[in-house]
């Protein structure tokens, strides 16, 4: 290396702040990004919303595979082998998503608050 | 601040060199860590993301859902009990609904039929029309003017023609539906006219919710009443549950991580210790050591941290989750398309940066004072 | 003024490979001038230098520095000591592999909180001064012995210190390098620097240049001139 050369070659802590600067950037980017789309993304969220309100829905249809996954906060319990908490379950979801609790009591204000 | 800064610089420029020197053993170590980073941030993100999502789609469900019960299991209610509640004082409104779940072995997958309120205007259905949601019309192919067919377990056939189709932003919430004009739902279920699935009640006062619950418990025992609350607490909770489920698998994967680093930062080379042993014979103070391998794993950790939270937001939200998936969709054939939009939440950045950042420095910091208190007369002898 | 009274330094002290490497050592080491400690390999003439080099504290006896005791000092200040008054050059030269000759002149003078474009110009001007100025970008691998040597004398200078410390210089350096050494000693005496040096090798120790020879064998002084 030339002396011409070893004068520009940057420092370690130059480096390190710029590599740091390039990543913070980048971040903010997307997070700028998604501040942008807020509006696009609350219009979208409020559609969702109108609907589930207008159709009375309940739960996301995240696991439509067994009964209880699509509306957990809704089925009933006692379902023989799949919806008991120890159930065995041949769905895999199942073994993601917990079998509901709390319901059952028959009134508000008897379980969990 | 001159001089004080200047130090801290040069320690840091030779911390950089230092890990330039040796970029096989760094860079794995940085690589490894961003892993760690990426995965435990995808699941956070993913988990806020899709918490926040159904948190503001289902924030006007039903404010009380009333089920009959029997013998424990859920049952039909009865036009009666309809109107029993509709006489109790501070219920406003009580809409009773007919929905329920469909087995298609056609497209192998569970629909749930629904039948929109009549006050439902946008949804009004002809009989023989059907509105389906966006992950049914893509198991069975359908497009609007389609003719879509269904088979009750009782081998009863239902012929609709498809009116629309609901759109992808809610698919969150109504991928899997199939709604149906009334008169279709009841003879295809064969439900007597005065039965219905449940009830969805509206009260005058949103907070004497749960005291209109408990009187209307008392006026029909056998039902039981759902709050809104008590939905989305459960929801909560099964989210929560999962992300932690998941985050403790990935705990393991932390602890793996913490031991390499660990591993790392104690098992210095002959090579470093005679570096440490010339730095403290030139004249560096033990703490001029140590501050200069912190600044090393600040370096480290700094870039995998953002690094990783960065690959992390990439992989959540312009790849939809895409590694999570097969985990989550499990058996669904009707997993819904749904946009994931990111929400910053400082706190969840700060916890993630606490969960790695914090057991990282505690595995290498022991070592590097072991190393730093080497005797600077090691490298005369 | 370097004075040592009834200084020991033992090794391992309570185990079985116990060393008494110095034994009771009396010395003054005299100001702008080039000191020789001699003597065979083991005879702790490199152990009294890491004692006066305040790189380790004495078991027993008593280390002056221009009056001052530093042989008690705790680290933090012996530190302090050794950076404001000390260069070393050491026998393996000790330079840091991986980094350029510059990096390595500069190194001493990091903690120190120097403004970095004033510090390079101090180190460049150190590596012309001897020399090797042409080689200030090269890693430290690609050094010949000589220029090597050249680059840790100019790190050992760096901080300006009042005491130049050099352990076995020629150790590794052919017959024309001897003389380039001792060139430079006069050079360091000449500016100012009290100059340390140990050696076994008469072409170091019989030198014009040095003004005090001090004989070592087994961890005692067994002759000293003047």
């Amino acid at each position: 290396m030339t002396s011409a050369s070893l004068a520009s070659r940057p420092r370690g802590s130059t480096l390190a702040a710029l590599s740091t600067c390039g990543l913070v950037l980048a971040l903010g980017a997307l997070i700028a990004a998604a501040l942008l789309a807020r509006p696009a993304t609350e219009a979208r969220r409020e559609s969702g919303r109108a609907l589930a309100r207008e159709l009375g829905l309940t739960d996301p249809a995240l696991f439509g595979e067994a009964r209880y996954t699509r509306h957990p906060s809704q089925a009933d319990l006692a379902s023989a082998f799949q919806d008991a908490p120890t159930g065995l379950d041949h769905f895999p979801a199942g073994s993601l998503v917990a079998a509901p609790r709390g319901f059952g009591t028959g009134h508000i204000g008897g379980g969990e608050e | 601040m001159g001089a004080r800064f200047e130090r801290q610089r040069h320690l840091l420029d030779f911390a950089v060199a230092s890990l330039a020197r040796r970029p096989a053993k760094n860079l794995g170590l940085t690589l490894v860590y961003a892993l760690v980073v990426f995965l435990l941030g995808s699941v956070m993100l993913f988990g806020s993301a899709i918490r926040r999502e159904a948190g503001v789609m289902l924030a006007d469900a039903p404010e009380i859902v009333a089920q009959s019960m029997v013998m424990g299991r859920h049952d039909l209610a009865t036009g009666a009990d309809l109107e029993a509640l509709k006489g109790l004082r501070g219920i406003r409104r009580v809409e009773p609904r007919l929905w329920g779940y469909l087995w298609d072995s056609a497209g192998a997958a569970n629909y749930t039929v629904m039948v929109p309120s009549p006050s439902d205007a946008a949804h009004a259905l002809a009989s023989g029309e059907a509105i389906v949601g966006e992950g049914v019309a893509r198991a069975r192919k359908l497009a609007v003017g389609k003719p879509f067919f269904l088979v009750s377990p009782a081998g009863k056939f239902l012929r609709t023609r498809i009116k629309a189709i609901l759109p992808q932003a809610s698919a969150l919430v109504s991928s899997d539906l199939v709604l149906v004009a009334e008169a279709d739902f009841r003879s295809f279920f064969a439900i007597p006219a005065d039965r219905y699935t449940d009830f969805a009640i509206e009260v005058a006062n949103p907070r004497e919710v749960s005291t209109i619950a408990e009187k209307a418990s008392v006026r029909l025992p056998t039902y039981r009443f759902v709050t809104r609350a008590d939905m989305h607490r459960t929801l909560e909770a099964l989210f929560s549950w999962r992300e932690g489920l998941a985050l403790a698998l990935l705990a393991a994967s932390l602890l793996a991580f913490v031991i390499l680093a660990f591993d790392k930062a104690s098992g210095l080379s002959a090579e470093e210790r005679r570096e440490i042993g010339i730095l403290k014979a030139i004249g560096w103070e033990t703490s001029d050591v140590i501050r200069m391998k912190l600044w090393e794993g600040t370096a480290i950790s700094g870039t995998a941290f953002l690094a990783g939270l960065l690959a992390a937001w990439v992989h959540v939200f312009f790849f939809s989750a895409g590694l999570f998936e097969p985990v989550l969709k499990g058996w669904s054939t009707l997993w819904p398309r749904f946009p994931l939009s990111p929400e910053v939440d400082a706190l969840e950045i700060a916890t993630l940066a606490l969960l790695t950042v914090v057991p990282y420095t505690a595995a290498v910091v022991v070592p590097i004072w072991k190393t730093a208190v080497t005797d600077p007369d090691a490298v005369m002898r | 003024m370097i004075e040592l009274t009834e200084v020991t330094k033992v090794y391992g002290e309570g185990r079985p490979d116990r060393v008494e490497a110095v034994r009771g050592v009396d010395l003054t080491i005299a100001d702008r001038a080039v000191t020789v400690l001699e003597g065979p390999s083991g005879s702790g003439k490199t152990t009294l230098l890491t004692l006066i080099g305040c790189l380790a504290r004495p078991t027993m006896g008593r280390i002056r520095l221009d009056g001052e005791i530093v042989s008690g000092l705790p680290e933090k200040f012996l530190t302090e000591v050794r950076r404001r008054t000390f260069g070393f050059v050491f026998q393996k030269f000790n330079l840091i592999r991986g980094m350029t000759a510059l990096d390595n002149v500069m190194l001493p003078a990091f903690p120190l909180g120097v403004p970095h474009a004033r510090l390079k110009a101090h180190a460049r001007e150190l590596l012309e001064h001897f020399g090797v100025g042409d080689r200030a970008g090269l890693g430290v691998e690609n050094l010949s012995g000589g220029e090597a040597q050249r680059v840790a004398i100019a790190r050992a200078l760096i901080n300006d210190p009042a005491v130049v410390i050099a352990d076995e210089p020629t150790a590794s350096l052919d017959g024309a390098r001897v003389e380039q050494f001792l060139a430079m000693a006069a050079d360091l005496k000449a500016q100012g620097k009290t100059v340390i040096i140990t050696s076994h090798d008469p072409r170091i120790t019989r030198a014009s240049v040095v003004d005090a020879r001090v004989a070592m064998a087994d961890g005692r002084i067994v002759e000293a001139t003047p």
